[in-house]
């Protein structure tokens, strides 16, 4: 007897889609499942070949991401005996602790830049997306296609003039200057993509709103706001990808005050030799916020891509 | 409570003329009908009142206030959707409270005012169930519960049973009109449905293309139609009209109809050329004499009536007759007319001849 089901897959397609996931899976997250191991070996382990999946784990890493070492006299060290287990750690290279590395630092702006881009790509994307939506805009296609014009080309093309403008307006290496960039860059995708999710709530819950003795602002946000979530969420998470990774511009524009992550890593390889451990615990270190904030999202992440894909 | 006028509004969109000039006077505690087929303007007109669409010119009183350019919100006047439009993202009881938290009025007063509430439409069960799993019966009961909650001074309702199946419909109906009976508020409802205007309306006003066809009671709309497109939208089967070119002199109370003498009401308005006689399928009576005869097409069992189709010399018409009559297709039969009855209208400018029957109504439409 064999049943067919349109909605039912079969045994067999059922087998083959999860082995096709598992394979798909393995690609993309043997990778990053490397870099988080490296980050947790010793420089010889890191380099040796072929690779050592079975290792000692130590913490060197980390130490080295988040400290500056200098080498030291034997009198100095037998002086000095360790403190602490990070001083433990790097004594056995004959070295000591001189200070506090630059990452933690360009991590926390990395945060900055990264979340404040995207709040006011959000903020300022869904005001522009509710207006287009809403509003009788004159030339309201011809405005849209400009604002979707901002993205037609890579944005690093006009890095030149961007760095010329931004020396003259005193804008470089500030996070000012970096947030009004990436928002610069993200506020397209933003508008577009918010703007296709305030199409889906129909006008009359704002008219219910309006008739329930609420103001214009009071049905935006009391009602409109509410029902856009999963759209603000997903966009959110767009953009929040696009700021927290850029690397081009960062390096450009930025080297001391305003540097983010991203270009600061791959300086880590300078300091003392090349350090895999600690360049792979920066970058783990580094994945996380957007991992979390991707993955306490990731309900309406989901909701919001399919959304409005089949009309009700 | 109030009394709503409508004097001379009009309302375009861009070069589109959505409403032409009209003006109607909505009594305290009616519950008014705005009638007419889809895009013929009575949406935008309720809009008007309720302040979702602000006039291109004219003016509305509500209770001697002009109101056409304030905001919803200053109106006091509640709305009831098509789609109901019930905030998805709120429970039944926040739904319901939030006219009067609007109003900035106590927890506790609104919490009971909205038990009250639900009490009347009796939905007190689902308060706190969230809207997306309710039936169509109780989103509808909520959305009537969201206008009456705040006690506002009129209802507008823009085809609210619309959006429910037909049995159900029937049923609502009743307990709508019953709400409205025990509340006395002003009420306007738009509806396409004829049927439903008919049962519910204290009184109609019938649109078509922008313009108010006809003003008045269910009666007045029914039997002395104002114009000829009244006449063919209210009634089912709708109004005969059977046209022929002829004379009706000021005062005469007969007409030749293809040689025949036919009795009507005594007119006041002469009129020549093409005219249309026309006569609703109950009014016409079958038998076997009779000068002026029709030939049975077919004929419809409707269990106490039957409708018959007939071919006559000014074109086809319907009867409505009891379904004990004999009446066999391709027969020859004789048709009578009840005179009281018979509208005559110009078929140039579609209005009818004003005569004993309609001058009444006529007069101030």
């Amino acid at each position: 007897m064999s049943s067919f089901s349109v909605t039912e897959p079969s045994k067999r397609s059922k087998w083959f889609a999860g082995t096709l996931v598992i394979v798909y899976a393995l690609v993309t997250m043997v990778p990053l499942a490397w870099i988080m191991l490296t980050g947790f070996k010793s420089p010889s382990d890191a380099i040796s070949y072929p690779p050592k999946v079975v290792f000692e784990p130590t913490l060197e890493g980390y130490v080295n991401l988040f400290t500056t070492r200098t080498r030291q006299t034997d009198e100095f060290l037998a002086a000095n005996p360790p403190e602490t287990w990070y001083d433990e750690i790097v004594r056995e290279y004959d070295m000591v602790i001189a200070g506090p590395s630059k990452f933690g630092e360009r991590f926390l702006n990395s945060v900055v830049i990264g979340f404040g881009s995207t709040f006011l790509s959000i903020f300022l994307g869904t005001l522009a997306a509710y207006a287009f939506s809403r509003f009788k805009i004159p030339l309201a296609d011809d405005l849209l296609f400009f604002i979707l014009s901002t993205r037609m080309m890579p944005p690093i093309a006009v890095a030149i003039p961007i760095f010329l403008m931004y020396r003259q307006l005193g804008l470089s290496d500030t996070h000012l200057g970096m947030i009004l960039l990436y928002t610069g860059v993200n506020i397209s995708l933003a508008v577009w993509l918010l703007k296709g999710f305030i199409d889906e709530i129909p006008l009359e819950y704002e008219e219910a709103a309006l008739i329930d003795g609420y103001t214009r602002f009071q049905a935006f946000y009391k009602v409109v706001l509410p029902q856009a979530a999963t759209g603000i969420a997903s966009t959110a998470i767009f953009c929040l990808i696009f700021a927290w990774n850029e690397y081009a511009f960062a390096v450009l524009l930025t080297s001391g005050t305003a540097q983010t992550a991203p270009p600061f890593i791959p300086t880590i390889i300078g300091v003392g030799g090349l350090d895999w451990p600690a360049v792979a615990a920066g970058a783990t270190i580094f994945l996380l916020p957007v991992m979390i904030f991707t993955i306490l999202l990731r309900k309406h992440l989901l909701r919001g891509i399919t959304f409005g894909a089949v009309r009700k | 409570m109030a009394q709503i006028v409508i004097k001379n509004i009009r309302k375009d969109f861009g070069d589109f003329n959505a409403v032409k000039e009209s003006s109607f006077t909505i009594e305290d505690g009616e519950f008014f009908m705005l009638l007419g087929p889809s895009g013929c303007g009575k949406t935008t007109t309720l809009r008007m009142i309720a302040g979702l669409e602000l006039p291109t010119s004219g003016e509305i009183y509500l209770d001697g206030e002009e109101i056409s350019q304030l905001p919803p919100s200053k109106r006091d006047i509640a709305f009831v959707f098509q789609m109901f439009a019930l905030y998805p993202h709120l429970n039944v009881r926040r739904n319901l409270s939030y006219p009067l938290v609007s109003q900035g009025m106590a927890r506790r007063d609104v919490k009971a005012k909205v038990e009250e509430v639900a009490q009347i439409l009796g939905i007190t069960d689902i308060l706190n169930r969230p809207v997306g799993g309710l039936s169509g019966g109780d989103r509808q009961r909520v959305a009537l519960g969201r206008a009456i909650v705040r006690e506002p001074k009129a209802f507008m309702m823009d085809e609210p049973l619309g959006a429910l199946d037909a049995e159900f419909r029937e049923h609502m109906s009743e307990e709508l009109r019953a709400l409205h009976d025990r509340m006395g508020a002003t009420t306007v409802y738009v509806t396409h449905d004829q049927l439903e205007a008919m049962q519910m309306g204290d009184k109609i006003v019938v649109m078509n293309n922008a313009v108010v066809e006809q003003f008045g009671t269910p009666q007045q709309i029914y039997d002395k139609p104002a114009t000829m497109f009244v006449a063919d939208f209210i009634g089912s089967p709708s109004m005969n009209f059977l046209r022929f070119d002829g004379t009706v002199a000021d005062g005469a109370d007969s007409v030749s109809l293809d040689g025949q003498v036919m009795q009507i009401p005594r007119h006041m308005q002469g009129a020549q050329g093409k005219l249309v006689f026309g006569v609703r399928p109950e009014h016409v009576t079958l038998s076997d004499d009779g000068a002026y005869r029709g030939e049975v097409l077919a004929s419809e069992y409707l269990g106490t009536t039957q409708i018959i189709t007939l071919d006559t010399p000014n074109g086809e018409l319907k009867a409505r007759i009891d379904s004990a009559q004999v009446a066999s297709v391709g027969e020859t039969v004789g048709l009578g007319f009840n005179p009281g009855t018979v509208t005559l209208f110009d078929e140039g400018s579609g209005r009818a001849l004003r005569s004993e029957l309609n001058d009444e109504v006529l007069a101030h439409g």
